[in-house]
Parts: C-alpha cells; structure tokens; sequence
C-alpha cells in the first residue's frame, strides 16, 4: 500500500437521509425501535451513515487509482461521532472523505500489516459539522486466519 | 434516569437468535456493501475461507440497536467498534455493556458505555465504546 494516499481528499458528495433507507436499515440491525420508524421524523441509527461509502461515486473516494486487495482487508475499527442527535430522516448532508493514517505494524502471524484510517465528515446546509465517521482497515500481509 | 445510572450499571444483555446468511444478505442490502465474502461460499472458499463469514457493521448495528434500546436513539453522541474474532452462520452472540464513566461536560450529563459482543464459545467479537447525553 502506497503511504503518499495519506491525505488524499475526494470530491464532497450529497448524502440525503432517506425515510425509506433509515426503515430498511433499522430493520436490517434488528431493531423495532420506534424512533427509527417514526416516519418523517425518524432518527437514522448510529451506524446509518457508514452506509453513505457504498452509494458514493469513484470520485467522492479519497483512494484515488488505489487498488486493495479485498481478500487481505479486514475492517479494524469503525467510530462516530455525533455533534447532536443523529440526523433525522429528511436531512441533506454534504459528505468529505479523507485518507486521515497510513501507518505500519507487524503482525503475529499475517506479516505487516498496514492501517488506513478514514475519516468522513457530514455537515448540514448551514455547513456545521452534524456527524464524523473515522474508520480503520487493516491489509495483512497474507489471508488472515 | 441519570440518579438510576451508575459506574458499573449493566445494560439488560440480550442473547440474539443464531447468525443466519439471511441476516448478512439483508444487511448487506441495507447498506449497499455487497462484498460477496459474507454471502458466497465458493468466492470466500477462494479466499481461504471455509464458509462465508459475518458482516462486521452488522453486528456493530445490532450493538448500537441494543445500546439506543437502552439509553434512547436520539441521545447517542459517540459509537465505536473494534473487532476481534470472526463470527460466522450459526453463532449466538450475546450483546452487552456497562456503563464505565459519568461526566458532566458543557452542561450537558454523559454517561460512557464499554460494551461487548460476545460468542457461543466465549471468544469475544467485537468491543465497543459508546457516549450517551441522560436528558433531565
């Protein structure tokens, strides 16, 4: 893994929480909480907005021409960070992903491993910061066990 | 809410039904992450595995439904994971947490959780850590 991505920015993208997305989601993590399912006013789950990497566009990414090898990721940790209550349904986020580590450790058994620490902020209209995601995936140096 | 909280208070710990694939699609689904190592047999067989293993956000979302059950969904300020071991089908996982610190901070009263999700065989999944406002 290339250490020069720490840094990198990618492109800010919109993120809308959707009423729909915040039910399903809810559902999915098992929950019958109404606050989840309270209809326009529904509060998004702690980990709702993870979900926002996998709807972003290549150039939202702040991996660049970076290649993984997904049989060598793990996902170490995953943090957020709420500047009040977390976002209710209907909200409009502006989402900026960022390569915030890069950083080397050796392994017991997968040889080295590399840490990559990225951080998304989420900020509302007025551009205050509502929320921050910080995730850590870890490359092994071999198929971890 | 706040005088029932103390350092070392126990959330109500919940034994969930066994992992199934089901549960991994249906997440999967939900967050757009469809990485087929947690669904596919023979693409994670590829990959050195036995069996398609657990999605790691699933079981960090069933930790935070299990926290916001507890202290409420709107209260939550801070979440996070680590994970340990693999969890796979099958495995009955046990979601608990305590709550570790009591503060005051910008007139506001926190309460920190150490949470953990725990295996069939004792072997931890994955730990957690959790800040929560107590609303007068």
């Amino acid at each position: 893994m290339d250490r020069l991505i720490e840094g990198n920015r990618g492109k800010p993208f919109r993120v809308v929480v959707e009423e729909g997305k915040v039910r399903e989601f809810a559902r999915a993590v098992k929950s019958s909480n109404p606050a989840y399912m309270d209809g326009p006013q529904a509060t998004s789950p702690p980990t709702f907005l993870a979900s926002s990497t996998f709807w972003q566009r290549p150039e939202n990414s702040p991996w660049g021409e970076t290649r993984l090898n997904w049989h060598r990721i793990l996902h170490g940790e995953q943090e957020f960070v709420f500047h009040g209550p977390p976002p209710a349904a209907g909200t409009e986020l502006t989402a900026e992903a960022r390569i915030h580590r890069v950083y080397e450790k050796e392994g017991k058994r997968g040889g080295t491993m590399t840490f990559v620490e990225t951080v998304t902020e989420f900020r509302d209209s007025s551009g205050e910061m509502v929320a921050e995601a910080r995730s850590t995936i870890i490359e092994t140096g071999q198929a971890p066990q | 809410m706040w005088d029932d909280l103390s350092v070392g208070t126990e959330g109500p710990a919940l034994s969930d039904k066994p992992l199934t694939v089901t549960d991994f699609v249906r997440y999967q689904g939900a967050s757009g992450d469809m990485n087929p190592i947690h669904h596919d047999t023979a693409f994670a067989q590829k990959a050195g595995f036995p069996q398609p293993f657990a999605v790691g956000m699933l079981q960090a979302g069933v930790l935070a439904t299990w926290a916001t059950d507890w202290l409420g969904a709107a209260n939550v300020r801070r979440f996070k994971v680590q994970w340990r071991e693999q969890a796979w089908p099958g495995d009955v996982l046990t979601y608990s947490g305590v709550v570790a610190a009591k503060r005051e901070e910008d007139g506001q009263r926190l309460v920190d959780l150490e949470m953990t999700v725990t295996r069939q065989t004792g072997g931890t999944h994955l730990r957690g850590w959790a800040t929560f406002v107590v609303p007068d």
